[in-house]
């Protein structure tokens, strides 16, 4: 039980380590929250329910822990990429579609702001 | 408390993981980037503090990490609100 359970635990801890590589690496802030998310959600899920298989007394609040962590966090990547979008952080220069430019929810708030002149 | 080999290696390798991150919060160009950054580090950081419950032993570290989660989950938030429209 030891050993599988340090196993997945190391596991964890590799994603862990690539979502960061990715996040400092990738060129964008979409591509770097995409890399932030995903890995670091499967990592840190392993990582905490990994700890709780080596102390099987521990385990109902390391799945607590693991289940609140794969809830929330990609809500709250979720609530920053989509103010990130709509503060008008540019793309990268090799994006090759982009299609938040056919919706008018996607748009930087600040160019409607700027087109109304009473406003300012 | 008993050390093993496997505990050092992965405090080693999430230490590295981190200090890429904290890396990327000062170069990041924007604001968002510094944001996505924090985010991350918090997220790490909770896995971290499991782990370190299990090599210390204390049963404690557990709900420290339970509140440490829900708390950057509020702030993250609350950073994405103020990103969006301002205070």
């Amino acid at each position: 039980m030891q050993i599988i359970g340090t196993v997945i635990t190391g596991i964890g801890i590799i994603f862990l380590f690539i979502g960061s590589l990715g996040l400092f690496r990738l060129p964008d802030v979409y591509n770097r929250l995409q890399a932030g998310t995903k890995c670091t959600t499967l990592g840190a899920f392993f990582t905490i329910v990994g700890v709780g298989i080596m102390q099987p007394d521990w385990l109902l609040k390391t799945l607590v822990i693991a289940l609140f962590i794969l809830i929330t966090n990609p809500i709250s990547n979720h609530a920053l990429g989509r103010a990130s979008c709509k503060s008008g952080v540019p793309l990268c220069d090799r994006t090759v579609v982009d299609k938040t430019k056919n919706f008018e929810k996607c748009r930087p708030i600040h160019d409607e702001l700027e087109g109304d002149g009473e406003i300012q | 408390m008993a050390v093993n080999t496997s505990d050092i290696v992965f405090l080693a390798i999430i230490s590295a993981g981190i200090v890429l991150c904290l890396l990327r919060m000062l170069k990041g160009p924007t604001a968002s980037d510094r944001a996505v950054a924090v985010d991350t580090v918090s997220t790490i950081t909770t896995a971290l503090l499991v782990l370190l419950g299990s090599i210390f032993e204390r049963y404690v570290y557990l709900d420290v990490a339970l509140v440490y989660a829900v708390l950057t989950f509020i702030g993250s938030v609350a950073i994405a609100r103020f990103l969006e429209k301002g205070i």
